[in-house]
């Protein structure tokens, strides 16, 4: 049996790793914190014994359209996804469409596809639709990245589905678009959680295409903001770190109100369940 | 009138029908749009006009003659290994430390989590600042034990050795969430018996553990490297694939050509692109037949 003082060993080995772990984190808090005329001081200041709030200023003068455009565009991801992906997770966990195994191999495939490459590839595509720089044409790339996960996350959960709850709603009379609006999806919610949350943070943390297809736009989003912060040969570490602090909490938030979701996302494509 | 089986299949495809709709609109034809784009002799005029000649295999000859290929082909693939034989050990290394149950495990792993979770651009630049030549924190940390500064992000001797520790602290969480995992399922009698056999921890890991982990780890191996392969973001935001080409990887040299210079080469570009999709779908595919033969 365990004792307790190896436990609690454990506990301090444990927090010193995760200490470890999150320095960077930390580093970027505290050189948000940092004056401009201490930040090339050596040594440096380990802790924000003088905080300063300027780099945070900058965030709220400049960053703030970058923000809401990520927000619009993170939510307008998720609802594009979802609609692509519940459907279609549906069909191949419990109609049996012809075709199922061909579609779910090249749903898998279609994740492994390096995404300069697609940018590659829309920027042409935009062009010719006049999509370019605009906020919607960013939508459709970054849902990209999340309907093919998103098709799988639904697929898996909804085989869980006891198939008697399905047929009684048919016995009911219920149609099929019916049982999966009525009975289905609202017994989905955690898988719903799930690919919402990805496709959320996914699209908000979007650079390549981002840069590649709405580096000109009037609507850019927040990683074009800090980018162009380092870019433009900014020394304000301390605005371009506030930036990244604050690009940071939805990730954060989702961590600390999602955690499971997150488990669940990141083993669902790995382990089979 | 239709048979019932035909319905309940014309209901089948209705369900997919916009997935597959979305799926050719936007991924075969861009990828189609790129196949087109490595075989024609594309300028920006062209481009624009969509009336480049076809070229056939040139623009994959140019690329293979040129004197760029090499660095970038041997710097992805050090990249790519590098980057999950560490991320693979240390998350198997913390994912048996935190299954041990103690107080705080579960928050602290979830802590974990972090490095993984934020956006890449912000990863990116923090690791910049903390490895700046002057004034980073870790070359003050490397100053604190007597060691000389190091240009991480300046000198062509370490740039590719910075990306790939910022690469691996980004992908660790990754590697202990799936092994942690596949630690779960394997059974707590088998470390009670080897414990009553005088088995110590070392043993039990090397006897128990590392043998029935090895579906997870092989997953977890394949999927790291599929997904390190096209890792574009973090080397193009701290070194640009510089100094000179020193950390250039086949995805910095493609985004390089196409978009990086004034006179794009997207023909070339695109080639490149191809060329690595080539590499990673032959990986993934291998991932596939590795999952398949799994559940079998």
């Amino acid at each position: 049996m365990k004792s307790r003082t190896g436990r609690r060993r454990h506990t301090v080995l444990g927090v010193a790793l995760t200490a470890l772990m999150l320095f960077p984190v930390y580093w970027m808090l505290n050189v948000s914190l940092t004056p401009q005329r201490n930040m090339r001081k050596s040594p440096p200041d380990l802790f924000p014994l003088h905080p300063t709030f300027e780099g945070y200023r900058a965030v709220l003068n400049d960053q703030l359209p970058y923000l809401g455009t990520s927000l619009l565009i993170g939510l307008g991801t998720v609802a594009l996804t979802l609609v692509l992906a519940a459907p279609a997770g549906y069909s191949l966990a419990k109609l049996r469409p012809p075709g199922a195994g061909p579609l779910s191999l090249a749903l898998l495939v279609a994740q492994m596809i390096p995404g300069i490459v697609m940018a590659m590839g829309f920027y042409g595509f935009f062009l010719d639709l006049g999509l370019l720089n605009s906020w919607w044409g960013l939508i459709i790339a970054d849902s990209t990245i999340a309907v093919p996960f998103g098709v799988m996350i639904f697929a898996a959960f909804m085989s869980g589905i006891p198939g008697e709850l399905i047929s009684a709603a048919r016995i009911d009379g219920a149609g099929t678009w019916r049982i999966f609006r009525s009975v289905v999806l609202p017994v989905s919610r955690n898988a719903i959680v799930t690919v919402s949350l990805f496709g959320f943070l996914w699209a908000w943390s979007d650079f390549v295409f981002a840069n590649t297809l709405d580096g000109g736009g009037d609507m850019r989003p927040i990683t074009l903001g800090i980018y162009h912060y380092i870019g433009n040969n900014n020394q304000e570490w301390n605005a371009i770190m506030a930036t990244a602090v604050v690009a940071s909490v939805p990730a954060t938030v989702l961590l600390v109100l999602a955690q499971r979701y997150v488990a669940a996302g990141v083993t669902a494509g790995a382990v089979k369940d | 009138m239709l048979t019932h089986h035909r319905r309940s299949q014309l209901t089948a495809l209705a369900f997919l029908a916009p997935l597959a709709a979305y799926l050719a609109a936007f991924y075969a034809y861009p990828l189609y749009r790129n196949l087109d784009l490595s075989l024609r002799d594309y300028t920006v005029r062209s481009f624009v006009a969509g009336d480049a000649p076809f070229s056939g295999w040139d623009n994959f000859r140019t690329v293979l003659d040129d004197p760029s290929f090499a660095p970038a082909m041997r710097h992805t693939m050090v990249f790519t290994f590098a980057s999950i034989a560490v991320q693979y050990a240390a998350g198997l290394a913390l994912a048996v430390f935190f299954n041990r149950r103690f107080p705080l495990a579960p928050t602290l792993r979830a802590l974990f989590l972090v490095p993984w979770l934020l956006p890449l651009i912000v990863s990116a630049s923090t690791w910049s600042w903390m490895f700046n030549s002057e004034s980073g924190v870790v070359n003050y940390a490397l100053h604190m034990v007597g060691v000389d500064p190091v240009g991480w992000l300046t000198s062509p001797h370490w740039a590719l050795t910075s990306v790939v520790i910022a690469n691996i602290w980004i992908g660790i969480p990754f590697n202990l969430v799936i092994l942690y995992s596949g630690l779960q399922n394997i059974p707590a009698e088998l470390y009670e018996a080897a414990a009553l056999d005088g088995a110590n921890a070392w043993q039990q890991f090397r006897r128990i553990t590392f043998p029935l982990l090895r579906p997870v780890s092989a997953i977890t191996l394949l999927l790291g490297l599929v997904y390190t392969l096209k890792v574009f973001d973090l080397i193009w935001i701290m070194t640009k694939g510089g100094p000179g080409d020193s950390s250039s990887t086949l995805a910095t040299w493609s985004y390089q050509l196409g978009f990086g210079t004034l006179l794009p080469k997207f023909g070339p570009g695109a080639a490149v692109g191809n060329i690595l999709i080539v590499i990673a779908l032959a990986f993934g595919l291998l991932h596939v037949r590795v999952q398949r033969r799994q559940e079998s």
